[in-house]
Order: C-alpha cells, then sequence, then structure tokens
C-alpha cells in the first residue's frame, strides 16, 4: 500500500439516506467540507434515497430543522465539483435531473462501480 | 475492493445496492445482520446466491455462530474469523463499509 502522506487521495463520500428523517445526510456534508480543507481529490456520490438531498424546492420552515440543501451548492467553493448521481436511484423514484438543485453527473450503476473501485477512501453516509 | 455489508437484507436495501454496483471480481463479506443474506432459503438472498458466481462472498463466522446460521449457509458463502477479515481489506485497495 502507498505511504507517500503528500499524495492526494481519492476520497468519495456515499450518499444513501433521504434528508431530514435522520442525520446522515448534514452529518456528510459536515465531514466533506472538512475533507475539503486537506485538498483531496473528494467526490460525492448520490444513491438510494441520498438522491433526494438534493431535490429543488426543500423548504424546512415548519419542521424546525436547517435547510441545509443551499451548501451542496457552495461546494464548487470549496473545489468539490464532483458530484455523481445514479440513474437508477433516480428512476425508480421518478426524479429527473432538472429537478436536482446542483448540477451533477449521471452515472449508471456500472459506472458508479467503477468509479467506486477506483478510489482510496470510500465512506458511507 | 472490498465491500463490507452489516445489514439483514429483510430489513434494508443496502445489500441490493451494493450488489448493484459490485464490480465482477470483487470481494463482499457480510457481518453482523448482514449475515442473515447468506442463509439457505431466504427469500431475501436469494439475489446474493446469485452473485456468488461473479463475486467472492465470505460471512464472518464470530456473528454467524451467535446468530445460530453457520450450519444453514447456502453454497458459496466461504467461513472467515477476525483475522480473515482483517486479510481481506489488506489484500484489497479500497474498502467500502456500507452503512
Amino acid at each position: 500500500m502507498a505511504t507517500d502522506p503528500n499524495r492526494i487521495k481519492k476520497v468519495m463520500f456515499v450518499n444513501r439516506k433521504a434528508p431530514y428523517g435522520t442525520i446522515y445526510a448534514l452529518e456528510s456534508l459536515e465531514v466533506v467540507l472538512i475533507t475539503a480543507t486537506f485538498d483531496q481529490d473528494v467526490s460525492l456520490v448520490f444513491l438510494d434515497d441520498g438522491v433526494y438531498e438534493l431535490l429543488k424546492g426543500q423548504n424546512t420552515k415548519a419542521i424546525g430543522i436547517k435547510n441545509f440543501s443551499p451548501t451542496y451548492r457552495a461546494l464548487d467553493g470549496y473545489d468539490v465539483e464532483k458530484l455523481y448521481v445514479e440513474r437508477e436511484s433516480l428512476e425508480a423514484r421518478g426524479i429527473a435531473e432538472d429537478q436536482l438543485l446542483v448540477d451533477v453527473e449521471v452515472l449508471s450503476s456500472a459506472q458508479m462501480g467503477e468509479l467506486m473501485a477506483q478510489q482510496d477512501v470510500v465512506l458511507s453516509f | 475492493m472490498l465491500h463490507i455489508v452489516n445489514k439483514s437484507p429483510s430489513q434494508s436495501r443496502t445489500l441490493d445496492s451494493c450488489l448493484r454496483l459490485a464490480q465482477d471480481g470483487s470481494a463482499l463479506l457480510l457481518i453482523e445482520d448482514g449475515v442473515y443474506a447468506a442463509t439457505r432459503g431466504n427469500a431475501d438472498g436469494a439475489a446474493l446466491r446469485q452473485a456468488c458466481g461473479r463475486l467472492q462472498v465470505y460471512a464472518l463466522q464470530p456473528d454467524c455462530d451467535a446468530r445460530a446460521i453457520t450450519a444453514l449457509l447456502a453454497e458459496g458463502i466461504t467461513l472467515v474469523d477476525y483475522g480473515g477479515f482483517v486479510d481481506l481489506v489488506a489484500q484489497r485497495k479500497t474498502t467500502h463499509s456500507w452503512l
């Protein structure tokens, strides 16, 4: 295994949970922002209910939880520009790419699996 | 690549998603409640039994023993102990512990 501490690592965050029912989606975002400050090669993947994190028009006023969805649009300011969504997860939920609040690359399951296998670190949320 | 799944297939779709993405030749290690997928006759384990041809599938023996399913494992599943778990992680470049 490579041990060069200066080598930039490919770090993938796999988001598979809907945004407000559990804390996972928000926690993932926090860790992504922290990781970005270490100048690593960060990518975010949205699978299964994780695609709901990116739906446009979230309004959390009446549930008393912070709407963190605008943060996904701010990620490019932290040089986090690789956002991938699995096509099968979108289709299974009747969601089209233009209903998402940020530009993403839509990949098939096979392409997503290939990308995952290329990472140094995969963190699941 | 090594995939690790710790949820029962009857309780969570995690295993389905893992199988959908896992590339041929990858390793899959079932731990904790994930081991139930490896039992013979589990309707929710059918997809796993089919995947045994293209993936190397392992189950963590201490978790199987604890749940009294070691004798019920389907064919094609390899038991590993904690040392074997460490070996699998060390052999593969990338590990994904599915949540």
